[in-house]
């Protein structure tokens, strides 16, 4: 099949203009890009979320020095972030690589391990609030596994973090999954053929072959984790209400308390510009770490 | 052979990202496979189990919970199964207000769907074929715009929903819904939409077609596949959506399900079973559409990730 590119107007052929792309280009302008760019204006503002926002200067920037429970929600999120990236990833990538598998089972049990994905936050959120009940639900059973043996798991501040970070991963395990399953379909058979005639096992396959491949879905997995881990709040506000105390008010949650409950929409922006660019400064950290951006061809000497 | 006929050849054979491509997924047989491939790994296996427990006992609660008594739950503890079955908690649920939240989550979804389609198609079309440079700097945009969180937008998405007079409105949801689904509503066209041949666009610019006629009988029948999967993506995400009804609205008249369910919580404090009904109800259609075109809801649901 030829495609060259035809430098110039073909006679022939009559190209769609600018015009078909503007309408998209400018709505998502005004909705997403410049909100990006208010969001930075408005943190240089006082405002009440009513009337006019008024020029405060630096007053936000130099609150967030001060302010007691910003510290508390950095770490908290960090904690968060970092639990929901070493529950989700080898969950599944394990899981990814199973359901790449041949057999019909294995198409039966993936399909149940979607549902979570097909959940809204509130549902989710309302369902894990009510398993969690200390009197009806299932903490008793749960709780154990948090390190609640009397199935208080949303009164107790630690056990309460990581209630939510099993919930956050319940979540978004199967999202994941789906990645490593695509993923693992498509590294060529041969290379297992070839291991194979060489006698490697199972686990020698897995480890120098299926990891090795996987690295740019791992790194692009993780990015997502980190950065959905970060700006998530929705299901935690439903569950925790940010509590007990402030013990569930990881930073995305404080911007939106700050903002929507206290109405201090100004110092709210701030923070959600300390937010993107934690989120900006984490991606990068790990597509750097990762040497992500330099990686030779996974396909290499084949 | 004339061109209409190449082209009719060309859509029994989609083109496409989302075309079942021939990949070494699930066999019907193992027969073609190496033998070292076919032995089951019982560690897996075993695995994949106690994933099935995590997933499948809330699930299990979810439904039972929902099919018994109040009594029943109270006394019986959470995982007994429903002894005897009742429909009276769907029966509660939906004589009240459950109904109109029901609607305006079902119109946000068609809107949504319906707009995130109209702008994002012309502009893929226009990406793949355009050669104007501003067509790859809007598109470099929309790809870096990817990045952006919702939520940390949220404040200044307020602002201007306010300042517009949309406050409280199903059309002051839908505006920034699809906002952050059109990203991904374009990369999905735009690969798409590279599948299809250059000599079809040839052939029908010999037949004297414009931009408009290609896209006509061209670019959208070809691109069958990825119509759908956008159309997945962009239903899934707006009939679940949360944060944007919690900051852009307040009446009940404007609730969809998501804020419904929340509304529900407090009124059901203590009837477990009636909350647990009308969760189940409002994940049914998503459930539903899952149990009907499976392969499309998982491929819409990653849409724009995949490696």
């Amino acid at each position: 099949m030829q495609t060259g590119r035809l430098h110039g107007r073909s006679p022939v052929h009559q190209r769609p203009g600018v015009i078909w792309a503007a309408p998209a280009f400018v709505y998502f302008l005004v909705f997403a890009v410049v909100p990006l760019v208010l969001v930075v204006g408005l943190s240089f503002t006082h405002w009440n979320g009513l009337g006019m926002p008024r020029w405060a200067g630096a007053a936000n920037w130099s609150r967030l020095a001060e302010d007691p429970t910003l510290g508390s929600s950095i770490r908290l999120s960090l904690i968060l972030t970092a639990v929901a990236w070493l529950v989700q990833t080898p969950i599944s990538l394990l899981l990814g690589v199973w359901a790449a598998g041949p057999g019909r089972g294995r198409a039966a049990l993936s399909a149940v391990f979607f549902v979570p994905l097909l959940m809204s936050n509130a549902a989710v959120a309302l369902l894990w609030q009510s398993l969690l009940d200390p009197n009806f639900g299932l903490a008793e059973l749960i709780g154990p596994l948090l390190g609640a043996p009397d199935g208080n798991v949303l009164g107790d501040p630690g056990r309460a973090l990581a209630a939510m970070a099993l919930v956050v991963s319940w979540q978004f395990i199967p999202f994941h999954m789906l990645l490593y399953q695509a993923a693992t379909r498509q590294i060529p058979r041969s290379l297992y053929e070839a291991a194979a005639i060489d006698g490697a096992g199972r686990a020698r396959r897995f480890w120098s072959i299926t990891l090795p491949q996987l690295r740019h879905t791992i790194v692009s997995s993780s990015v997502l984790i980190v950065v959905g881990s970060l700006t998530y709040f929705e299901t935690i506000l439903l569950i925790t209400g940010a509590g007990p105390g402030t013990a569930t008010r990881v930073l995305p949650l404080h911007m939106y308390i700050t903002g929507f409950q206290a109405f201090e929409m100004g110092y709210a922006s701030a923070l959600a510009v300390l937010l993107v660019a934690a989120g900006t400064a984490l991606s990068i950290g790990i597509v750097r770490m990762t040497g992500y951006s330099r990686m030779d061809s996974s396909r290499e000497g084949m | 052979m004339t061109t209409r006929q190449e082209i009719r050849r060309a859509r029994t054979a989609p083109a496409g990202a989302h075309a079942r491509p021939a990949r070494p997924g699930p066999r019907r047989d193992g027969s073609r496979r190496p033998p070292f491939l076919r032995r089951a790994n019982p560690l897996a296996a075993l695995g994949a189990l106690a994933w099935l427990v995590v997933v499948g006992m809330p699930v299990y609660y979810l439904v039972t919970v929902s099919l018994r008594t109040r009594a029943d739950y109270l006394t019986a503890g959470p995982l007994a199964p429903p002894t005897s079955p009742t429909l009276d908690n769907y029966r509660l649920v939906l004589t009240g207000e459950f109904g109109r939240y029901f609607v305006n989550t079902a119109i946000v979804t068609v809107v949504s769907i319906a707009v995130v389609l109209a702008l994002a198609l012309p502009a893929a079309y226009a990406i793949v074929r355009g050669r104007h440079p501003l067509i790859r700097t809007g598109f470099s945009m929309m790809l870096l715009g990817l990045a952006i969180p919702s939520q940390a937008v949220i404040v200044p998405l307020y602002l201007l929903i306010t300042r517009m007079h949309m406050y409280d409105s199903l059309a002051g949801i839908i505006l920034p819904t699809v906002a952050f689904l059109l990203p991904v509503a374009v990369l999905v066209l735009t690969s798409t939409l590279r599948e299809i041949p250059n000599e079809l666009y040839e052939a029908l610019a010999l037949d004297g077609g414009g931009p408009m006629e290609a896209l006509r009988t061209l670019a959208i029948p070809l691109s069958r596949p990825g119509l759908i999967t956008v159309a997945v993506y962009v239903a899934v995400n707006a009939w679940n959506g949360f944060l944007f009804p919690l900051v852009l609205t307040q009446s009940q008249d404007q609730r969809v399900l998501t804020m419904g369910l929340w509304s529900l919580q407090g009124q059901y404090t203590s009837n477990v079973p009636a909350l647990m009904a009308a969760m189940t109800l409002s994940v049914l259609p998503v459930l539903l559409f899952y149990a009907i075109g499976r392969r499309r809801l998982v491929s819409g649901l990653t849409a724009g990730f995949g490696k």
